[in-house]
């Protein structure tokens, strides 16, 4: 084994200072108790922006860093400033949240900071062990902040509920990874990726689903999206804006490049399975989320569907559908972050919106937060002229390229379906009758949602930021 | 920086008067009349604006004028706008019945008045984007956008089933347009962009056309209303407010027009050759099937509604025809049928405005109270029923030559059809208008006041007007129509000339 040198370092510095930061942080708070929560709220969100400019100052060249383990190219840099701006988001997000509730501690940010470590780690992963220890971090801070407001039962059961599935989608991973790290002699992608190349046996294709089976319960794909609904509706809601938005980005980076990265050669093998999870997801997140009442758990199918639509592209295996994947995901993280603090804004005192029906003629009493939180539902739906229409676009594109017509064509009738559960939510912002007026937004959450609604709905004017990016980014897997 | 062009200027200014509604401060009743001047003020402004650029175009050239071009999504897929003799008539028209819309809410929307104004100049956007796109995706982008308005001025100023008719509205016309979005994608895999121009000289694979046409005509269909996807159009017609509705019918159902001569006719000329029949025999039916369901109606919108898909059949007929007099006779219809229509909704509405009800059984005699009313309800009418001096006949009579020309049967079903569409409306106006004046309510009624004139005199002036000088508005898409013919022949020459070598 070779020593570490000193450049190595310098492409794992946003890691490193996430790691060393969230350990001081840790001592901060374990030195002045919770009075030095608010501190350690703003030097987390310090932290993050400094490592969100730590991974834009990378070159835009492949380095490959401690022994093959670990990965910086253009593609890793994308989803990174992607789970970076879920992370903070959600820090900046959590801190009213918490502070009305009585759940200001000091670990939030430093478990926020923590699992985010871990997202950069899997966005990076060059091996399996990077992939699962990545994973586990990620996943090992999630499930303490699942059940933050440990007094509440319904968080404690969500903590408790997405331990124990998350445990054993750990499990499935492991076991995966063993069985093909047994017949390929490898952990390391670029070996395992030139031990793979046309048809493989059964106890592959064993290991392979086995794999896809740990992430896609990551990324809440179905079949395995049962803990979604109710960790979403459990958690505290920052909780739950965070799960929906940071984690998701790691997973589907994972998914992306262990798939299109590692096993290009086995395309026809993997797309059956990517294709079924897509079909399923969007499936079950747009019928199952008609009947919900509840505004978490509705966003909750909502993202299962998401993910349905992101799988899409990524079943094309083309660099137009990782293109799309990433456009995607940065157009679901805008408009997810935009809609949940829009969901914690409706509060009157220490009572939050739950049920859907609460929304009632939002836009009599507060007409901007009701405008623009019905467009972020109208680009959830994907109408445009909104972000969300040109996410499925680039998605439909490509699968269209591939020769997917099935797929797509069943994935935009199922988009109707889903088009009329968030038509549902506009009805009721904008037709029914107004009740009681909620508090007026904290000027925080007016920056989130203005600027996220700017994103989504300003972003048919400008789009090649975003699209000269990805398609960046998209290039360094091919 | 960006170098306007003076399309991008006609589709940013509703947009401008919007934002300036948006920023009005004051108490209540300051807020509601400055939001409708500023509306009116800006539709009129858009109105003469597309009358300059009625001044730059020159209609005797068939190719796309005022172009501009802006970068958009990709190299490939860019901001460009243009218009020819087929889409400025449909631009004109929309300017030309937007002032009419908001003179029809002035007194009738009362509660929400500056969303209610910032959603029509958001409107009014979307259908002239439709109109002057000249990219496919852009085409696409605008042609959804306007449900999003749509949608909610039916769902919150509309009557009492109007969450009902918002949704059908909605999600029917959301089902059809997203396999046009599919077939837009393959397309652009086909030919490598989605600049119109280029794809109507391109040729696609007959087979491929076939399912292209089908996507969109599956969007395009569902948008006309063609039998038997037409239901969304009475429940909406009759739940929106009367300037929804003068929308609705006068410009919305033209997209389905625009994009059959747009996009299907001259793109997949194989494919369209190919189902002629069946466009045929749909638009019989709409022509024959609706009139006689109109017959059997008691609520007044939705008897136009129902005459709406009616005039509508003549439309899809002649396009199909597939040859100069179908066509210039389907593009005259739409037209008419954009200016009669509308101006029937709106007399329709002036009447609700005062009675709050649109049964038929509710009126009766009003030409003892509203002479003037009855006047131009009357050529309102008979523009409807296709009386000739009217702007409805020319429209009826030239598909129906150019239908006889390509099939006489067809032309014998349809005109057969057309003399059911005289019964209802007759019937309608005799109900409404003649007969005593006996129900109490009735008695105080008032007849037309001056903004209702002012909005009714233009109407009624340039149905004749186009009545009586066709060739005034024929001749600006007659060199397109040419053009399109002479393209889609040598097209369809060149697959027969390959299938006689292939033999």
């Amino acid at each position: 084994m070779t020593s570490v040198t000193l450049p190595a370092l310098g492409s794992v510095l946003p890691e490193l200072l996430l790691a060393v930061g969230s350990l001081v942080l840790l001592l901060i708070g374990a030195v002045r108790g919770n009075r030095a929560s608010g501190t350690v709220n703003v030097l987390a969100l310090v932290l993050i922006a400094l490592a969100a400019v730590a991974v834009a100052v990378q070159g835009p060249e492949k380095v490959v860093a401690l022994n093959d383990a670990f990965i910086v190219d253009g593609f890793a840099r994308f989803w990174k400033i992607l789970a970076l701006v879920g992370s903070g988001v959600a820090i900046v997000l959590s801190r009213e949240f918490f502070v009305r509730e009585g759940l200001d501690k000091f670990e939030f940010p430093v478990l926020v900071l923590l699992s985010t470590l871990g997202m950069l780690l899997m966005i990076s992963a060059n091996s399996l062990l990077t992939l699962y220890v990545g994973l586990e971090l990620q996943s090992l801070a999630i499930y303490v902040i699942a059940a933050f407001d440990r007094d509440n039962p319904r968080s404690t059961e969500a903590g408790l509920k997405y331990f124990l599935l998350g445990a054993l989608s750990s499990g499935m991973l492991l076991y995966g990874s063993s069985l093909v790290y047994g017949l390929t002699g490898s952990v390391n992608f670029p070996a395992i990726a030139a031990a793979v190349q046309g048809e493989q046996g059964v106890l592959f294709i064993f290991g392979l689903v086995f794999i896809i089976a740990g992430l896609a319960f990551k990324i809440s794909a179905v079949p395995f999206h049962m803990w979604t609904p109710d960790v979403y509706e459990g958690a505290p809601t920052p909780v739950t804006a965070f799960l929906a938005a940071a984690p998701k980005m790691a997973a589907m980076a994972l998914i992306v490049r262990v798939l299109v990265g590692v096993f290009p050669g086995i395309v026809e093998q993997w797309q059956q399975i990517i294709v079924f999870v897509a079909i399923a997801s969007m499936a079950i997140g747009s019928f199952a989320a008609i009947g919900q009442r509840s505004i978490k758990r509705l966003m909750a199918y909502s993202s299962i569907g998401h993910m349905g639509y992101a799988l899409v592209g990524l079943a094309a295996g083309t660099e137009q559908g990782v293109q799309s994947v990433l456009i995607y995901m940065a157009i679901y993280l805008a408009t997810t972050l935009g809609t949940f603090a829009g969901i914690l804004a409706l509060r009157n005192g220490n009572v939050y919106v739950d049920r859907i029906e609460d929304l009632a003629g939002l836009s009599r009493t507060q007409p901007a937060l009701a405008f623009f939180f019905a467009m972020l539902f109208f680009s959830l739906a994907g109408i445009p002229p909104w972000a969300g229409f040109f996410g499925k676009f680039y998605v439909f594109s490509a699968a269209i390229d591939a020769g997917l017509y099935a797929l797509s064509i069943i994935g935009v009738l199922l988009s109707v379906v889903g088009a009329f559960y968030y038509l549902r939510i506009v009805k009721i912002i904008y037709f029914d009758e107004a009740k009681a007026p909620y508090e007026a937004m904290t000027p925080t959450l007016k920056l989130v949602l203005g600027v996220s609604s700017v994103v989504v709905l300003l972003f048919w004017v400008l789009p090649a930021p975003l699209v000269g990016s990805a398609v960046a980014a998209a290039k360094s897997l091919f | 920086m960006f170098g306007f062009g003076i399309l991008s200027g006609l589709l940013l200014l509703p947009l401008v008067g919007a934002a300036v509604i948006l920023t009005l401060r004051g108490d209540d009743a300051s807020v509601q009349s400055n939001a409708r001047s500023i509306a009116l003020a800006t539709t009129v402004i858009a109105f003469i604006v597309s009358l300059v650029a009625w001044g730059r175009f020159d209609a005797a050239d068939p190719a796309f004028q005022l172009v501009e071009t802006h970068p958009w999504l990709a190299e490939t897929i860019v901001f460009k706008l243009g218009i020819d003799g087929f889409s400025f008539p449909l631009v004109l028209l929309t300017t030309f019945l937007m002032p009419f819309c908001i003179l029809a809410s002035w007194n009738s929307i009362s509660t929400r008045v500056r969303a209610y104004y910032v959603a029509f100049l958001v409107l009014e956007t979307t259908l002239l984007g439709v109109f002057v796109a000249l990219d496919l995706v852009l085409f696409y982008v605008f042609f959804e956008a306007g449900l999003i308005p749509m949608f909610l001025i039916i769902g919150i100023w509309g009557g009492k089933r109007r969450i009902y008719a918002s949704f059908k509205f909605f999600l029917y016309t959301l089902l059809g347009s997203l396999l046009m979005f599919l077939a837009i994608i393959a397309m652009f895999w086909q030919a490598g962009t989605t600049d119109i121009p280029t794809l109507l000289a391109f040729r696609f694979d007959p087979a491929l056309q076939t399912w292209l046409w089908l996507a969109f005509f599956a969007s395009f269909a569902v948008k006309m209303p063609m039998w038997p996807v037409h239901t969304w159009l009475p429940d909406a017609h009759v739940e929106a407010p009367t300037a929804g509705s003068v929308i609705l019918a006068g410009i919305m159902l033209k997209m389905g027009g625009y994009g059959f001569i747009r996009f299907s006719i001259p793109m997949f000329p194989d494919a369209s050759l190919y189902f002629q029949p069946l466009v045929f025999a749909l638009s019989i039916v709409a022509i024959m099937y609706t009139s006689l369901v109109a017959l059997a109606q008691s609520d007044i919108k939705k008897l136009i509604a129902y005459s709406s898909v009616a005039h509508m059949g003549f439309v899809t007929m002649g396009l199909f025809a597939l040859n100069e007099q179908g066509i210039q006779g389907a593009m005259f219809q739409m037209i008419s049928h954009g200016l009669v229509s509308g101006a029937l909704f709106f007399a329709v509405g002036i009447i609700y405005d005062r009675m709050h009800t649109r049964e038929i059984a509710a009126y009766g005699g009003l030409v003892h109270r509203m002479p003037h009313y009855a006047v131009a309800f009357m050529v309102f009418t008979m523009a409807n029923v296709g009386l000739p001096g009217t702007s409805g006949f020319i429209g009826e009579f030239l598909t129906l030559a150019g239908a006889f020309k390509s099939n006489p049967w067809v032309a014998f079903f349809a005109a057969t059809g057309l003399i059911l569409s005289a019964p209802y409306a007759l019937w309608l106006y005799r109900r409404v208008i003649f007969g005593p004046l006996e129900k109490e309510s009735l008695k105080s009624i008032l007849d037309l006041d001056r903004r209702e004139i002012a909005a009714v005199v233009p109407l009624i002036l340039l149905i004749i007007w186009y009545g009586v000088q066709p060739d005034f508005i024929l001749n600006v898409f007659a060199p397109a129509t040419e053009h399109l013919l002479r393209s889609t022949e040598a097209a369809l020459a060149a697959v027969k000339t390959a299938a006689v070598i292939a033999q």
